[in-house]
């Protein structure tokens, strides 16, 4: 397997807006990200892949500051993010907008107010601006019209939809997406296909989405990065990534049971197991 | 022998750790109540959460509570002929302790279990994670005003646990053991003093209500993000949070009333 990118058709735009270098993270005992390198260009649809349990959202949160790298470094927008005292961190976090894998609306509000919500926190505008300025984005994300429910009423889809109008409430350069299509039925992932490629070229969002739905990711994404075992094992752009000719991204792109994965977790000789006097 | 050592260290180690992180994290929300002050209607609105919604089950409480030291007071008190000062012996009795104590007992089960659910949920639902990423303080924007409308509410709620438990006592006292309505108040007015009396049991309530919402808040903020975390740490709330206004109650009282 190799790191090296399979295409030099990198972005027309190269200045990179998230500049990882040699990354490494680690949780109790287990190695989390050993020696990753990425650049994640500014105003690109940037997709990180990687099966369930490679730290896919770990680093969303290594990008956004809510943890620490123990070795190696994490910039956006040229601030090393782990040197930033909390001051100078929250402000770079409101350039900055990230949509959880549930949504996580604050669940006492009603869906106007989750929108208005970072308005309010963090802008002395005048309720009616307010008031304009998350009808538009409640209309972006087609759900103007459910502005007076609350969380608990919303389906899956409906609920991530009012998190994306609220992620991008503030106008930021990046939006941070945590498995936007876990979950969906086809009607709510084709809207949500559609709406995140449509945000990042209307707003010129910097987008970072991780997921591991092959199909829908390949079909939006400006540059893939594919993580297993807490590295890059390839990146470049979709079609280059299709005729990858690694085994391993092929399995995961062909979702094959078995192969460089095996179908198994480690275990020990299954014929001497059965036969072992537990008992 | 060695296990157990290690055992008893690795214990020990814990707690202390906790209960540092416990000071530290009300070091961080005590920086947020300036910012409170333009905004105090989010201190409000906790307020109605912990206080009026608590109402019912402190004034219940109080009716009772009253109605039986009346009962009690008269028993002891018939024995000397001295029934006229059984308002004062209720008086007292609310005041000083039971209003304080009781109302705190009963606020740590109603409100303290239902703000470190809040919280907790809160957390594994990456609401407060959310927040942070919104670059909003959730220290600061939500339990701020949790704990300052705690500790408004918690003395509020002990003068009406007392106010009312005076008129349960003043109805079984008059009304069911034919004790004199003019002694039973005017012992009451002469006995009870404002400084030493009241404003002992409003210190008193004013400290288990800041105790009880610190622990509560503590508990959901630190808790394991799963469903069975939230619920160890609701019930680790009510035991920590009565403890601790059994535990204090004593060293007040000690202080306030030790050298009478």
């Amino acid at each position: 397997m190799s790191a090296e990118p399979l295409s030099t058709e990198q972005p027309s735009v190269p200045e990179a807006w998230v500049r990882i270098r040699g990354l490494r993270y680690v949780r109790g005992e287990q190695v989390i990200f050993d020696g990753v390198d990425m650049d994640i260009p500014r105003g690109r649809l940037t997709a990180i892949m990687g099966p369930s349990g490679t730290g896919k959202t770990t680093l969303l949160r290594l990008i956004g500051g809510q943890l620490r790298a123990d070795a190696g470094t994490v910039e956006v927008a040229g601030q090393n993010v782990a040197s930033l005292h909390s001051k100078a961190l929250y402000r770079l976090r409101k350039r900055m907008g990230m949509l959880f894998q549930n949504g996580a609306l604050l669940t006492d509000l009603s869906v106007f107010d989750n929108v208005a919500f970072p308005l309010r926190e963090h802008t002395r505008l005048p309720e009616r601006m307010i008031r304009d300025l998350v009808l538009m984005k409640l209309h972006a994300v087609g759900l103007r019209g459910a502005r007076e429910l609350m969380p608990a009423q919303l389906s899956g889809g409906m609920a991530r939809r009012v998190a994306l109008a609220r992620a991008i409430a503030l106008d930021p350069e990046m939006v941070l997406f945590d498995e936007p299509f876990t979950g969906q039925d086809p009607i709510s992932l084709g809207v949500l296909v559609t709406l995140l490629r449509s945000l990042t070229d209307a707003l010129g969002l910097t987008s970072v989405v991780v997921s591991h739905d092959v199909q829908e990711s390949l079909s939006i994404a400006d540059y893939v990065y594919v993580i297993s075992a807490g590295r890059v094992v390839e990146h470049g752009t979709p079609q280059a990534l299709w005729q990858s000719t690694s085994p391993w991204v092929q399995q995961f792109l062909q979702g094959q049971s078995d192969g460089p994965v095996p179908f198994h977790y480690p275990a020990s000789d299954y014929r001497a197991d059965l036969l072992a006097d537990g008992l | 022998m060695m296990d157990f050592l290690q055992r008893l260290g690795a214990t020990t180690l814990g707690v202390t750790e906790r209960i540092g992180r416990g000071h530290l994290f009300l070091l961080y929300v005590l920086g947020g109540f300036p910012s409170l002050l333009p905004r105090f209607g989010l201190v409000i609105k906790q307020i109605y959460a912990s206080g009026v919604l608590s109402l019912l089950i402190i004034a219940v409480s109080g009716l009772f509570v009253g109605m039986v030291l009346a009962l009690q007071g008269y028993n002891t008190l018939v024995d000397f002929g001295a029934t006229e000062s059984l308002g004062v012996v209720v008086a007292l009795s609310l005041v000083r302790e039971l209003g304080p104590v009781m109302g705190a007992l009963l606020f740590a089960g109603r409100a303290g279990s239902a703000l470190t659910a809040e919280i907790g949920l809160m957390k594994a639902t990456e609401q407060l994670s959310a927040m942070e990423m919104m670059a909003v303080n959730p220290l600061h924007r939500v339990v701020a005003p949790r704990l300052l409308g705690g500790i408004i509410a918690m003395p509020l709620l002990a003068a009406i646990f007392s106010a009312v438990g005076i008129v349960g006592g003043y109805l079984v006292a008059v009304g069911l053991l034919g004790v004199d309505e003019g002694a039973f108040w005017s012992q009451m007015q002469a006995k009870v003093d404002l400084f030493d009396d009241v404003a002992s049991g409003v210190i008193k309530s004013v400290v288990f209500g800041f105790v009880v919402t610190w622990i509560a808040l503590f508990e959901g903020y630190d808790a394991v993000p799963t469903s069975e975390g939230v619920s160890r740490a609701t019930t680790r709330t009510v035991v920590h949070a009565s403890l601790a206004v059994l535990g204090l109650n004593f060293i007040l009282t000690a202080l306030m009333f030790g050298d009478d």
